[in-house]
């Protein structure tokens, strides 16, 4: 192993390997985070998504960063529940059996866009009657806009932002037939003189100032009671943005990383050692064991690799690890064997190893102990250059949608956010962010294999 | 045998050549200041220990150098022909195997595995003599390989279908087809058995008795370089510490290394002992301060802190503070030296 | 006692008569070639009916020039490549004989040389591992047991102090020290035999002595029986008392160190002591006298003497029609040449 490190040593002079490795470690660090932080059967169940999850984020929208780069800024979510403490307002007064409930609700709006859905989620608590709710939207400029009567029932959710009657009743005090969800935010001086005319909806703007809305709930029951949640979903979330399940990106991407690293790893660690043990026991021993690891070989270099992947994914099982093992079972008997046969064919007739025999070393010793070290230094830049491909192998199977169902891995968001049109929407961040965490996984692995490759191969030094 | 001669006369004259080679941790000091000069029809016999710089200094009189030249400085004077100040366009054409010409080391390796011999032999002919015709081109390759004793017959075969000896004798004849004034050879029979080698020396005799061509013998054979030896020059550590006429050298040689380098050599008759050399040469990456050797020499004492300058004793010159009193002049001193280079 | 009647003396008939730690009878080493991978098409006759006796504590050189077989010679020995005919009886026991546990523990006795002494040592491996595998090989699991006769060895070959080595990897040292870390590793088990195949062929002048020299003590003290193969006479003065002069892969020539050097019989015998230089201004004044043409192909070696076509002597319709048996022209000095048909047949 002391041999090993002087080589390690090396590298300090390769720039292209320090920042190789620099790469690794954030990513093997991003890994290990992404399992601590996230432990896999919750990771599982946040990407299953189902509703009660994520419904807190808005579909489908840029992480909050792009807001730099615009000019006009889009909102973040304004999230207000009166199950949480202070946020707000609450008056309670009893009314005959049961209490009136008042929930005031108030948030600043400053953004450039309009927020792309507006919700109230109702948690009702009732014996026998459903608790009977007035709700109230009052504008930055002292405009009053009623949203409607109703009763609720458990998990009731009113869409504010579609609502047929808030409708009407915007049309009537603005004299244009806007969505509610803008024509609740708008601001009057925006909208166009001409009112014959369709509306241009993007050269409306929203009025930036305190928004307030009074919910007004009556209850029948001496238990009874009500909580509301208002939810004005924002234009951007989170650090990565939102998929079409209003699943937060950084789940997956972080999750990725650890996926990526393991098939990676684990793929090219066990194939590089069983190639390079078959190819030197082959050698060692020579005839008919040589003859047949070589035939296998062959044979195995003719068979078509992705068609039989897709067909076990489709046939057996697209879990990560069946789709690991089929990939090593088929890998080992490649062309590693033949090149590794090549260099251990020269090094069987080194001195030392007649030495070795002549001192009583049996076959396992030399192959184990004497061939296989002076060949362990050349595995290691091999092993490092092939994970990146590794990588894209999953990413590409997860793509074509061989991947692995439950997990949260690049390749998926990919194929998500190809089945979802992304690119023909604009959500540019859907695609890239996965991209390019595979672009960097692939840069770091072959910056720093091609430095290990100058350091352990003499023969490509610059001397 | 003192560079201060006319040039013209002599085959070779050598004035105060370097070369360096830069390597990612340091200079390689492989030939530091060598001087000294070889008449017409002469073999000088460059012996020394590996890693002494005797290849280097092979490479430097050829001008067949790596690409991490540091430092490559001195005179050389070929045939009369002062031949540092060219450029590498016109040293390739009238110097390199017009007037000097090389047998590299394992030169049984240098032959070209897909051609011809007789291609091979043909291509410095053809490359520096042009117009020649193909006949009298055919005509001297006969000549030449019948001169080192290869059979006509193998001129049509390849490389491999020949023992190491009938190689090395096609890559002399390489070397010698153009004529040249000076030929050097790099341990030209390392890896051959002894009556091969004896054979290829009678060869080398042969050439030098009836072409009259001179040589640079490079090698670390004490014993076997005196087949072909009219002059010694002994390295040490990219330094020359001795340059004599074989008879004076091998009666009785003057430098401390020498005298120990010949009792370190196996003889077949005589009773004496064996003497060796503890220690090992210092790399050329770093070489000592002071004299090089000083530190194995059973003879050091307080001076040798100081590199030595070249003293001239007779025709004989010795690098070593023990001379001294005896010597007839100082021929190359440090201190100018040092002067030269700052 | 002048040399010659020192070495003679020493081996006596007394010893001789002590069973001899190695004898080698009509052994045969002869590789097969095979055309398009299984068509038999001729052997390579490498050694061919060599038999010599090895007596204890006497150092031997095997002297010839590349292709001549000893390598080959040296393999079987060793029992690294298997004898297509003859024995190899080491006190008294063919080593082929009695399975793996036999040559397993024929292997503890014999030590081994070898010409690269950096291609001798496994770079990998630290100085204190190396020297530790033929120990565990041995069966020693005493891990201070071991690290005991590690350092032992390496004060043997004068690589002191040992602890400074230990943790060395072999490009770390010099080519004379990798060559005493080959030579300590030979010896850690205590053998009785030790095989040098070319040990300082590969190091500079300056150190071969040394080398030899270590060689030599060691022999000496130990008693040891020693092999030594090399192709430069020059060398074999200072450390064997007797010499075997091979050619074409067979022994032609079996005398003492003296003798061969001051009477040698053999025509090739003196070609080779006229090849070699002392180092000699005279030298460059005249040509060598050397037998022309070079040695035969092991294949089809030419029939009779191997050496007639080569040789000024030859008798016509003799040499070149039959293979001449040892003759024996002084005690202890055998010739395997027709020249000397009026004596004695070995």
């Amino acid at each position: 192993m002391g041999f090993l490190k002087s080589f390690f040593r090396e590298l300090r002079y390769y720039p292209s390997a320090i920042v190789g490795t620099l790469i690794i470690l954030a990513l093997l660090s991003l890994a290990v985070y992404a399992v601590v932080a996230i432990p896999y059967h919750r990771a599982v169940f946040l990407w299953r998504g189902t509703s009660d999850v994520w419904y807190r984020n808005p579909k489908m929208v840029p992480p909050e960063w792009v807001n730099y780069f615009r000019s006009k800024k889009l909102p973040t979510t304004v999230d207000l529940d009166s199950r949480q403490q202070g946020l707000v307002q609450r008056n309670e007064k009893k009314l005959g059996k049961g209490k009136q409930i008042d929930l005031t609700y108030t948030f600043n709006y400053t953004a450039d866009e309009f927020p792309p859905e507006v919700v109230l989620y109702f948690y009702p608590t009732y014996a026998s009657k459903q608790p009977f709710v007035s709700g109230e939207w009052l504008t930055p400029d002292g405009r009053k806009i009623r949203l409607g009567n109703f009763s609720v029932t458990s998990g009731y959710s009113f869409h504010v932002g579609q609502d047929k009657d808030i409708a009407r009743r915007l049309r009537r005090m603005l004299g244009v037939d806007i969505p509610p969800g803008l024509g609740l935010f708008v601001d009057p001086a925006s909208l166009p003189k001409d009112t014959s005319q369709p509306v241009d909806q993007k050269a409306l703007r929203p009025l930036k100032g305190r928004y307030t809305v009074h919910i007004s709930a009556i209850t029948f029951g001496p238990q009874d009671d009500i909580q509301a949640e208002l939810l004005v979903y924002g234009g951007v979330h989170g650090i990565a943005g939102t998929d079409h399940l209003r699943r937060d990106l950084t789940v997956g991407l972080l999750w990725g990383a650890p996926v990526a690293m393991a098939f990676g790893l684990i793929s090219a660690l066990v194939i590089g050692l069983a190639t390079m043990i078959i190819a030197a026991v082959g050698v060692w021993y020579g005839g008919v064991v040589d003859d047949l690891i070589q035939r296998i070989t062959e044979i195995n270099m003719v068979l078509p690799f992705l068609p039989i992947l897709i067909m076990v994914g489709i046939f057996v099982s697209r879990s990560l690890w069946m789709i690991m093992l089929v990939t090593i079972a088929l890998s080992i008997f490649g062309a590693g064997i033949k090149s590794y046969r090549a260099m251990f064919l020269q090094l069987r007739e080194s001195p030392y190893i007649e030495a070795a025999q002549a001192y009583g070393a049996g076959d396992g010793r030399i192959i184990f102990l004497y061939l296989i070290p002076r060949i362990l230094p050349m595995l290691i830049p091999g092993f490092i250059s092939a994970i990146p491909s590794f990588v894209f192998l999953e990413a590409s199977l997860a793509v074509l949608g061989i991947g692995d169902p439950v997990l949260p891995t690049w390749g998926k968001i990919i194929q998500d956010a190809q089945a979802n049109a992304a690119l023909y929407k604009g959500l540019y961040y859907w695609i890239l962010e996965p991209s390019v965490l595979l672009m960097v996984t692939g840069l770091g692995f072959a910056l720093l294999g091609f430095a290990l490759d100058r350091i352990f191969n003499p023969r490509l030094r610059q001397e | 045998m003192v560079p201060s001669d006319d040039p013209r006369d002599k085959a070779l004259v050598v004035e105060d050549l370097v070369l360096y080679f830069q390597l990612t941790h340091g200079i390689v000091q492989a030939v530091d200041h060598v001087s000294f000069s070889l008449d017409k029809n002469r073999a000088v016999v460059v012996i020394g220990e590996s890693g002494c710089g005797k290849t280097s200094m092979g490479k430097a009189l050829t001008r067949l150098l790596p690409r991490n030249v540091n430092r490559y400085t001195g005179k050389v004077f070929i045939d009369g022909v002062e031949t540092m100040g060219m450029d590498d366009e016109t040293y390739r054409e009238q110097v390199r195997w017009v007037k000097i010409s090389q047998v590299p080391q394992a030169a049984m390796n240098a032959l070209n595995p897909v051609l011809k011999l007789k291609d091979q032999v043909l291509e410095p002919l053809l490359l520096h003599e042009k117009g020649i015709s193909m006949e009298d081109a055919m005509e001297r390759v006969h000549a030449v390989f019948d001169f080192v004793g290869v059979p006509d017959g193998f001129i049509e075969r390849y490389p491999f279908e020949l023992s190491g000896g009938m190689r090395q004798r096609v890559v002399i004849a390489m070397a010698l087809i153009t004529n040249p004034a000076v030929i050097v050879l790099d341990e030209p029979t390392s890896a051959l058995d002894v009556l091969t080698q004896a054979n290829i020396y009678n060869v080398l005799k042969r050439i030098k008795w009836e072409k009259g061509t001179s040589f640079v013998l490079i090698t670390h054979d004490v014993a076997t370089s005196s087949e072909l030896a009219d002059d010694v020059l002994v390295m040490y550590a990219g330094h020359m510490m001795e340059h004599s006429a074989a008879e004076e050298f091998f009666a009785g040689p003057l430098h401390p290394y020498a005298k120990m380098l010949m009792a370190a050599v196996p003889k077949l008759y005589g009773e004496d002992e064996l003497q060796f050399i503890p220690g090992k040469p210092p790399s050329l990456l770093n070489p000592p301060t002071g004299c090089r050797f000083a530190d194995r020499c059973p003879l050091a004492f307080e001076k040798c802190k100081l590199e030595p300058p070249t003293y001239r004793l007779g025709n004989r010159l010795v690098k070593c503070w023990l001379y001294e009193k005896e010597a007839d002049e100082i021929v190359s001193s440090p201190e100018a030296l040092a002067g030269v280079s700052a | 006692m002048s040399e010659q009647q020192v070495q003679e003396a020493a081996f006596s008939p007394a010893e001789a008569q002590d069973q001899p730690l190695l004898s080698v009878r009509h052994l045969k080493i002869w590789y097969e070639l095979k055309r398009f991978g299984f068509l038999h098409a001729g052997y390579v006759k490498a050694v061919d009916d060599v038999t010599f006796d090895l007596p204890r504590g006497e150092a031997i050189a095997v002297v010839g020039e590349s292709g001549c077989g000893k390598s080959s010679l040296m393999k079987a020995i060793l029992g690294l490549v298997h004898p297509h005919d003859g024995q190899i009886l080491f006190e008294g026991k063919d080593i082929w004989e009695g399975g793996n546990a036999a040559m397993r523990e024929y292997r503890m006795k014999v030590g081994y040389v070898q010409q690269d002494p950096y291609g001798a040592l496994p770079p990998f491996m630290t100085i204190r591992r190396i020297l530790e595998e033929p120990l565990i090989l041995a069966g020693i699991k005493d891990k201070e047991e071991r690290m005991e006769r590690v350092i032992r060895s390496l004060e043997e070959v004068k690589v002191t102090p040992p602890s400074d080595f230990l943790n060395k990897y072999p490009h770390m040292l010099s080519g004379g020290q990798q060559q005493r870390v080959v030579i300590a590793r030979a010896l850690i088990r205590n053998p009785k035999m030790l095989i040098a195949d070319e040990p300082v062929s590969m190091l500079d002048a300056s150190v071969r002595v040394e080398i030899l020299k270590l060689l030599d003590e060691v022999q000496q003290e130990r008693h040891l029986s020693v092999i030594y193969i090399t192709h430069d006479l020059s060398t074999v003065r200072y450390f064997s008392k007797r010499i075997f002069v091979m050619y074409a892969g067979k022994l032609i020539e079996k005398a003492s160190t003296y003798e061969i050097l001051h009477n040698p019989k053999h025509p090739y015998s003196w070609a080779l002591l006229n090849a070699i230089s002392d180092p000699l201004a005279e030298n460059a004044t005249k040509l060598r006298d050397i037998p022309p043409g070079e040695p035969p192909s092991l294949i089809t070696p030419p029939p009779g003497c191997r050496f007639h076509p080569r040789c000024q002597k030859a008798i016509q319709g003799l040499c070149e029609v039959e293979v001449p048996p040892h003759f024996s022209v002084a005690p202890n000095h055998d010739v395997a040449c027709w020249l000397y048909r009026e004596e004695a047949e070995a």
